[in-house]
């Protein structure tokens, strides 16, 4: 979980990675603290058993992915960030938009929403177990939690740092209401809003791992517990591996995804 | 015929921005409106070009009372305000919606080479120098083809040089179709360069202090003593709304108003 955060860091640099020079300089530590610690361990210098060498972890992900286990608790991961990352967008855009947007629903639900989540989240864990039961529902809704703030506030900030300058643009072109929103609003606040994705993702993929700690009979979640109650440590860090490769994957999908749009900004520009 | 009856304006802060500002524009004309800073020229300009109202009597073009935004009054602000993710042809044409593709390109296609700036038509806003930005907030508002078009201090941020290219262009282009123009500035000379009639404005709260006929040929020659005699009676009554103002209350005296004196 802890690759969500330098994804956050760079959210508005994403060209240096680019940079084969950057992406070099920014390999070599771990690539090399790798092979240093796994030549130690070929050399006999450690027997590797609390933390393995690479080759060790590489070998427990080919044997979980021979078996399909990988895939079942992958998939099983996968889809309870779906799902509560999209409930969790969908919250908190609306929110975040109709708080952006009218004082009197910021003055209304602002203060409530900035209480809860004050809150640590893991809190309500108890309480959603109670309320919908040990299985996906609570994990979900967890998630869900965990992704709505984030994108609440980039989105409620978004929309209220728009440039009134710019709104006013609008106003003299005489934009009706909707128009105002596809034409001013939504691509003044697309950028910002993107970002918050992001940080919503990485606090999706932080919240399974929680919910899945807690309790689960699955997922990438369960082989970190399993894998500490049966003293198998290639096996945590065989899934930290895994969550880590896929959280920068969902990230790097989510700006793909995002580009495109972007690119349309600018057709629509380019066509008037 | 643009008329502005009675117009008075206080703000919730209950400052007193306008009070009985009366001021009839005729279609065609170029009024430019000069004052010390807090005189309501820029209120002044926004009541007419609907984005706030008036508090009391109105503002009316063509029989028409503004109460918003208004398809034949266009405006052009101080700093270009151009969309950043539109490109230049995208932002001149962002008004443009009700026409057919190619009819739009086409008139937006005009209107940039029309303000010379037709090579830069798919390039993006923060591309641009300061003056080729405001150009295309030109383009943008004169595309519409307005009746009126409003003017808030259009070239003040803008360097001396490119500050004359652009009022040049600026006649020039109202000479295709002659729209009425009310420019806000506070820029003796700018006003006299353009304006048949410059409004002088006395402040707090803002009035109409004097009105000066500029009855000098086009183009005007900046250098002329008939240009010099036109800057000195406006700078004249300037200072007269000022003093005026200064025997009230000493101590906010303004220093915009010094700095035209000297």
């Amino acid at each position: 979980m802890t690759v969500t955060e330098p994804a956050l860091a760079t959210a508005r640099q994403p060209r240096s990675f680019a940079h084969p020079a950057s992406l070099a300089l920014g390999l070599l530590l771990p690539v090399g603290l790798a092979l240093a610690w796994e030549l130690a361990v070929r050399a006999g210098l450690s027997d590797g058993r609390l933390v393995p060498p690479p080759s060790r972890i590489w070998d427990t992900l080919a044997e979980l992915a021979s078996t399909g286990e990988l895939q079942r608790h992958t998939l099983a991961t996968v889809l309870r960030v779906a799902a509560g990352f999209g409930l969790g967008v969908v919250a908190g855009t609306l929110a975040g938009a109709i708080t952006g947007y009218s004082a009197l629903m910021r003055g209304l639900l602002d203060p409530t929403l900035q209480a809860l989540r004050a809150i640590p989240s893991i809190a309500w864990v108890p309480l959603f177990i109670l309320w919908l039961g040990i299985f996906e529902s609570s994990k979900i809704t967890l998630i869900a939690v965990g992704v709505f703030f984030p994108v609440y506030l980039g989105v409620m900030g978004a929309v209220l740092s728009v440039d009134r300058k710019i709104v006013e643009v609008g106003r003299v072109f005489r934009l009706s209401g909707p128009a105002m929103v596809w034409r001013i609003l939504l691509p003044a606040v697309l950028p910002a809003y993107v970002i918050a994705l992001r940080s919503g993702l990485g606090l999706g993929w932080m919240f399974v791992v929680a919910a899945e700690l807690l309790g689960a009979s699955e997922g990438l979640g369960y082989l970190l517990v399993d894998g500490q109650q049966l003293g198998k440590p290639a096996q945590i860090v065989a899934a930290i591996v895994v969550f880590a490769v896929i959280g920068k994957t969902t990230d790097w999908m989510l700006t793909s995804a995002a580009a495109p749009f972007l690119r349309w900004e600018d057709r629509y520009g380019a066509r008037a | 015929m643009l008329s502005i009856a009675h117009v008075g304006k206080t703000y919730d802060n209950a400052v007193r921005a306008l009070d009985g500002v009366s001021l009839a524009v005729a279609p065609g004309e170029i009024v430019a409106v000069v004052g010390g800073s807090g005189c309501g020229k820029s209120t002044l300009l926004r009541l007419v070009s609907g984005l706030d109202n008036p508090s009391q009597g109105t503002v009316a073009l063509d029989g028409d009372t503004i109460m918003s935004p208004h398809e034949k009054i266009g405006i052009v602000f101080q700093e270009p305000r151009l969309l950043p993710w539109l490109t230049v042809a995208g932002n001149v044409g962002f008004g443009l919606t009700s026409l057919l593709k190619a009819e739009r390109r086409e008139r937006v296609a005009r209107q940039l080479d029309r303000v010379g700036l037709a090579d830069k038509a798919n390039m993006w806003p923060r591309e641009l120098s300061g003056g080729q930005a405001q150009r295309v907030a030109l383009a943008r508002a004169l595309v519409m083809r307005p009746a009126v078009l409003l003017l808030d201090e259009p070239f003040s941020a803008l360097d001396a040089f490119t500050r004359v290219d652009l009022q040049d262009h600026l006649l020039d282009l109202w000479a295709d179709s002659k729209p009425t123009l009310v420019v806000v500035t506070h820029d003796v000379d700018e006003a006299i360069v353009l304006a048949d009639r410059v409004v002088v404005m006395h402040p707090q709260p803002g009035r109409v202090f004097a009105e000066i006929e500029i009855d000098l040929p086009r183009p005007r020659d900046r250098q002329s003593a008939a240009y010099d005699f036109a800057k000195r009676r406006v700078l004249a009554a300037l200072d007269r709304s000022l003093n005026r103002k200064i025997t009230d209350d000493r101590e906010t005296k303004s220093e915009t108003g010094a700095a035209m004196w000297w």
